[in-house]
């Protein structure tokens, strides 16, 4: 003991405990708003102090980016929880989730709020891209923070497939072993890569604890590395873009109100309905667990996971090289790039860019609907250049050809709605997104519900 | 601002400093450069993570006149079909589809291998009857000692298609 510490009262240990953890309510408290105020404090080291009123609107937001963190927190929980009982052996993981389900009390629901909390982040996190994008939030200063969100897809996206091999069902095993057998396709790098991941020939025992490893350590390491930088980014433009109405002067922030309560409130309301949502849907449906793998037999269809069947069923129709190298690359570089195109006009805060973007948009979407289910059903059942000119190595018959030809038609369109529409190249830029957009979501559905065994088109429900 | 400026410019003279500065960075990039080739050689699959499985590559088979001729036998353990032509030609072929790596089984009503995944075929000698799959089953050098037949599980040989050098005949044929 030293002088300078020589306290005013004399203090209980319970009391200097108290004070040592919340150091704020040491002073004289005269009422009760002086720990809300300490509480306050802690929360707006998170949040900002004010926010400009204007983003508040559910419109703008839809608070889906506030959904992803609490699915993030969620999915670190539960997953944390599941550690404690699977075992990422071959001979073992399928059994470690009987018992979870079977013996461990709550270890069914655990499982399923981890599934369902899984899934449901991708679909969350794919529209708030979407919101993103049709609100313009990527022009500058928000440039970069696109870049960090798709980092943060990415991640996400992978979290999910690296996942999905650990239940070692037979669900598991083939599609993981399908996906696996798309990298031998990648020119070069393609077998390097394929033997890095599956840690050995085959999907085995070295593939298992390989996922196992970048599931639970380096994904998690990496989102909650990437979820503050994207935070502060957004931060840093001065909170989410301002919404406006189409031809609306840009600059006029409007008025501030404080983050507490304004935002927080949103933000817990968010929270509690969406965990509520969740649990209810676990309670009432369990995760799927299908057999134990057998590596000897393949079920029919196999299928990829369900966020990979619109590359699946690219990979029907066009040449490996293309559907699973060029084409993926081209698209990343694309969404990469986006921002930081040359625009004729900034559109930030405005859903869909103006009225004309609008229209374009709803053509584009319009386009693709009819074009793609058209250009499968035509590829299945009429088409067949590799038969037609068999001295033709596929490679150009089921790649070049058929990409050359989308390309020049994407191309097309692109002109067309310029000159059709007199769009700026925000809006005709905005037209091909969609139209590519759409496609892809008409190839995921294709391959999710339109084929059946051995990968025949067919109609779902019969 | 101008103090940055000043800063800088103390910098860019070359002084000592900045030299040491530099080397220190160069430094941080060798030590990144070293611990990325580290975890690369520790997770990249050698000889010392795979063990048990590679220990006993060669599988007997058993006698060449136990397999009838125009026969498909399965050995589940090695992974691969046993197939004997009607001209008494062994050929030993890989299980796994060419196409993205699903197993094949044999349908012999058929007379063919059907794949389940994305309905590739291949004939008994392993070529391609139906794509998508883009090359012939791979194969497994067979050899025969003392009439008994032998397969090498150790290394798969791949091949685009089917040729007569692949079929390893017994010496009595
Ligand atoms: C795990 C994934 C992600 C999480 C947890 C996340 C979280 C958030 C949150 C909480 C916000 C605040 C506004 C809002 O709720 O909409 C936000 C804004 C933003 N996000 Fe994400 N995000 C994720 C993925 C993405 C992706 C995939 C993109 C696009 C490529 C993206 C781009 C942006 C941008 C540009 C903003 C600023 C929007 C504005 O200023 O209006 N994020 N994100
Ligand atoms: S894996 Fe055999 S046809 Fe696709």
């Amino acid at each position: 003991m030293t002088q300078h510490e020589v306290a005013p009262k004399k203090l209980s240990v319970f009391q200097r405990i108290r004070y040592s953890v919340f150091p704020g309510t040491q002073r004289p408290v005269k009422d009760q708003r002086g720990y809300r105020r300490f509480f306050n404090s802690l929360i707006l080291h998170f949040r900002p102090r004010t926010v400009p009123d204007r983003t508040l609107r559910l419109t703008l937001s839809w608070g889906l980016g506030g959904m992803a963190v609490v699915l993030i927190f969620l999915l670190i929980g539960t997953g944390v929880l599941l550690k404690f009982v699977y075992e990422p052996f071959p001979g073992k993981a399928y059994d470690s989730i009987l018992h979870l389900q079977r013996d461990v009390l709550f270890g069914q629901l655990i499982r399923n709020i981890h599934h369902w909390s899984a899934n449901l982040i991708l679909i969350v996190v794919f529209l708030h891209f979407l919101r993103v994008y049709f609100t313009g939030a990527f022009h500058p200063p928000r440039q970069f923070n696109w870049v960090i969100g798709l980092g943060l897809f990415f991640t996400v996206l992978l979290s999910n497939f690296t996942g999905y091999l650990l239940p070692w069902d037979q669900l598991a095993f083939w599609a993981v072993t399908i996906c696996a057998g798309m990298l031998e396709y990648i020119p070069g790098v393609g077998l390097w890569l394929q033997k890095l991941i599956q840690g050995g020939p085959a999907v085995g025992s070295a593939t298992l604890s390989n996922f196992y490893a970048i599931h639970t350590a380096i994904l998690p390491a990496l989102v909650i590395t990437l979820m503050p930088l994207h935070f502060w980014r957004v931060r840093k433009a001065g909170g989410l873009v301002i919404p406006g109405a189409p031809g609306e002067i840009k600059g006029t922030r409007g008025e501030s109100v404080p983050a507490i309560p304004n935002l927080i409130l949103r933000e817990v309301v968010v929270a509690l309905v969406l965990l509520a949502c969740i649990l209810v849907f676990s309670v009432l449906f369990n995760a799927p667990l299908e057999s134990k793998a057998n590596p000897g037999l393949s079920p029919n269809p196999t299928k990829a996971p369900w966020y990979f069947l619109g590359i699946q069923e690219m990979l029907m129709h066009f040449h490996p090289f293309f559907s699973l190298f060029l084409i993926p690359i081209l698209m990343m570089t694309a969404l990469l790039g986006l921002p930081y195109i040359d625009y004729n006009t900034d559109t930030g805060g405005v859903w869909f860019a103006s009225p004309t973007g609008r229209k374009t948009a709803v053509v584009a979407a319009l386009t693709a609907t009819v074009a793609t289910p058209v250009g499968i059903l035509a590829d299945e059942h009429f088409i067949d250049l590799a038969n037609w000119a068999d001295h033709i190595p596929p490679l150009i018959t089921n790649g070049l050809i058929p990409f050359v030809i989308i390309f020049a038609a994407s191309a097309g369109f692109y002109v067309l709605i310029k000159r059709k529409y007199a769009a700026t190249n925000n809006e005709a830029i905005q037209a091909l997104f969609v139209l590519f957009l759409v496609a892809f979501l008409i190839l995921t559905a294709t391959g999710m519900w339109f084929r059946g065994p051995g990968m025949k088109l067919m109609l779902p429900f019969y | 601002m101008s103090d940055k400026k000043e800063n800088q410019h103390a910098l860019s003279r070359g002084s000592r400093r900045s030299f040491l500065v530099k080397i220190w960075i160069g430094l941080g990039f060798v030590a990144l450069l070293e611990f990325i080739g580290v975890a690369t050689a520790f997770l990249f699959p050698g000889k010392r993570r795979v063990t048990a499985d590679n220990f006993k590559t060669v599988i007997e088979a058993g006698p060449a006149d136990k397999f009838p001729l125009d026969s498909v036998t399965a050995f589940v353990r090695g992974k691969f079909y046993l197939v004997r032509l009607d001209d008494g030609g062994f050929l030993a072929l890989s299980r796994k589809c060419t196409h993205l790596g699903c197993t094949v089984p044999w349908v012999s009503k058929e007379k063919k291998f059907v794949c389940p995944c994305h309905s590739s075929t291949f004939d008994i000698r392993g070529a391609v009857v139906s794509p998508p799959a883009p090359r012939a089953l791979d194969i497994y050098h067979v050899f025969i000692e003392n009439t008994v037949v032998k397969v090498d599980t150790a290394k798969k040989i791949k091949r685009t298609e089917f040729r007569s050098e692949h079929i390893v005949y017994p010496e009595s044929v």
